[in-house]
């Protein structure tokens, strides 16, 4: 791995990823590093476009690293990632990808990582975007998640993208059963003339099940974002969507909602704000001592945090 | 010493402020009061540079700061709670607190700040300053951010709007600590007898002039004849 590896994998993970207890690096479509122990297994997929991951029933506190990275310009790279969590398992995932493109070919990665969680498991999931370099060439990054959860599972997914990623849709599936909860928090920055698209799809099946989605976005220059949610309650369940978006310049958010209850006591509720940084938000501030541009800045940064 | 001078401010044809001349002298605990729409509000927004005067001068110790942002009287030491306080997703009460002392406080210093205004300070010092606050939370923690930058001339634009009689109650107290130990100016635009019985000197305002200066004592028949002042509770405007 040279420097542009270690700056995009720093970017992506935050700590070093050899304090991981099990992990995977791919780069430019290749396994090129893998660490397992008996409770967390890494294993290929037989076409080699992709790998399962199991996780024993029972492990606790494992954290687990699946880091993609791209530094060839013009590559698409495709990644089928599976995720299964045994029964009463606890483990953080980190993943994620990485582009550097300084060159005028596109650059593109499409990573579909499917999650089973066993009954009584649960998992933190952070998925981190984030592109660099100074060529024309688009950095280009479709995600899709799809998530099964059995009865008494609980997951919360953190996805964040900041700046650098030119053009990305991307998609979350989630089948919930009985008493499993999926918390979703979603960050994203566009700016330029970036366009970034969201689709959230929750079945809740399972009595007692429950969401909370919670979009937080910032749109600047010309840059475009669609969110989109489809919850729907089949039985006795609970929903909680809220999409905030805060819009400057010559940007365009669109959110749209929709909420679908199939059953008299699926308690849906989806809200959706759009709207520039108030003026007394700035206002305030600045009687702090904060230029106007400090102060945009600082709410922003919040907003995002 | 802090100085208006023939300040005007006129909007739709209706003078809100005619030819206000004040002097404030450092170190005084000073009370505005006057019925509503007698321009009070909008006073302190002028000092604070919120809103411009149609004329006039603000001379802060001798330097004219009339044509001064915000932020540049924020420097020099000028502090504003608002009426309203604003919310802000995502920032906690920490990173406000932060932001108001312009320097990276730890955390006990946070926490002896929201002290101060009687907030148990681990219960709020992560909290988002969103609308999980109740009114006399966000009051208080907007109290706190101006007591945080420990300005020399601090402001506050009707401290018991909107809060509850429990709230209300301890903020007498922040006051009185205030009158106390404050070396600067303090400007606090009130109705409440209690917040004016703090007060070194009343400033009563009718129709956007200013109709007298004095004492409690000095004032009584004046506040009771233009009945502006409320007794017992906080405002519920």
């Amino acid at each position: 791995m040279n420097k542009t590896d270690e700056n995009l994998l720093s970017e992506i993970l935050g700590d070093p990823i050899h304090e991981a207890d099990a992990y995977n690096i791919r780069k430019n479509g290749e396994g090129i590093k893998r660490k397992v122990n008996p409770y967390i297994d890494i294993v290929s997929k037989e076409d080699g476009n992709g790998l399962d991951i199991y996780v024993k029933e029972n492990t606790l506190f494992g954290i687990i690293h699946i880091p993609v990275i791209l530094t060839e310009s013009g590559l698409t790279d495709i990644v089928y990632n599976d995720f299964h969590i045994g029964k009463n398992a606890n483990v953080i995932i980190i993943a994620g990808c990485g582009i550097h493109n300084d060159l005028h070919k596109d650059s593109r990665h499409d990573g579909i990582h499917r999650f089973y969680l066993e009954e009584g498991s649960k998992v933190k999931y952070v998925e981190k975007h984030y592109g660099e370099g100074k060529g024309t060439g688009k950095k280009v990054l479709n995600p899709i998640t799809e998530i099964i959860m059995k009865k008494g599972s609980y997951m919360t997914m953190d996805s964040v993208q900041i700046k650098g990623v030119d053009n990305t849709i991307r998609k979350t599936n989630a089948t919930l059963y009985e008493n499993a909860t999926l918390v979703i928090n979603e960050k994203i920055l566009t700016n330029q003339d970036q366009f970034a698209k969201t689709d959230f799809k929750v079945n809740l099946n399972g009595e007692n099940s429950s969401t909370h989605i919670t979009s937080r976005t910032v749109a600047t220059d010309s840059s475009y974002q669609e969110f989109n949610s489809n919850i729907i309650g089949n039985t006795r369940s609970y929903a909680h969507v809220e999409c905030d978006a805060i819009i400057k310049d010559l940007a365009s958010v669109k959110a749209v909602p929709e909420i679908y209850a199939n059953h008299v006591d699926a308690n849906l509720i989806h809200e959706a704000a759009i709207g520039k940084i108030a003026g007394d938000q700035l206002i305030k501030l600045m009687t702090l001592g904060l230029t106007e541009k400090e102060a945009e800045n600082a709410i922003i940064n919040g907003f995002l945090k | 010493m802090l100085e208006l001078k023939n300040i005007c401010f006129q909007r739709d044809n209706k003078k809100i402020l005619d030819n206000i001349n004040l002097k404030l002298d450092t170190g005084n605990f000073y009370v505005v009061t006057g019925p509503n729409g007698s321009g009070k509000s909008t006073l302190a927004k002028i000092i604070m540079g919120i809103s411009k005067p149609d004329t006039g001068q603000i001379i802060l110790n001798g330097k004219d700061i009339t044509n001064l942002s915000v932020n540049e009287r924020a420097k020099l030491g000028i502090g504003f709670a608002f009426q309203q306080p604003v919310y802000f997703k995502g920032i906690t009460v920490y990173d406000l607190l932060v932001m108001a002392t312009g320097k990276k406080i730890d955390r006990q210093e946070a926490c002896n700040i929201l002290s101060k205004v009687g907030l148990c300070a681990l219960e709020y010092i992560d909290r988002e300053i969103n609308k999980s606050l109740s009114g006399g939370e966000l009051k208080r923690i907007e109290i706190a951010s101006v007591m945080a930058k420990n300005p020399y001339v601090a402001i506050f634009d009707e401290p018991e709007a909107g809060i509850d009689l429990w709230s209300f109650k301890n903020l007498i107290e922040v006051f009185k600590d205030m009158e106390a130990s404050s070396k600067g100016t303090t400007l606090v635009i009130s109705h409440q007898e209690r917040i004016l019985n703090i007060a070194d000197q009343i400033i009563l305002l009718e129709q956007g002039t200013i109709k007298k200066i004095g004492t409690k004592e000095e004032m009584f028949d004046s506040i009771v004849n233009s009945s502006t002042c409320k007794k017992g509770g906080p405002s519920r405007e």
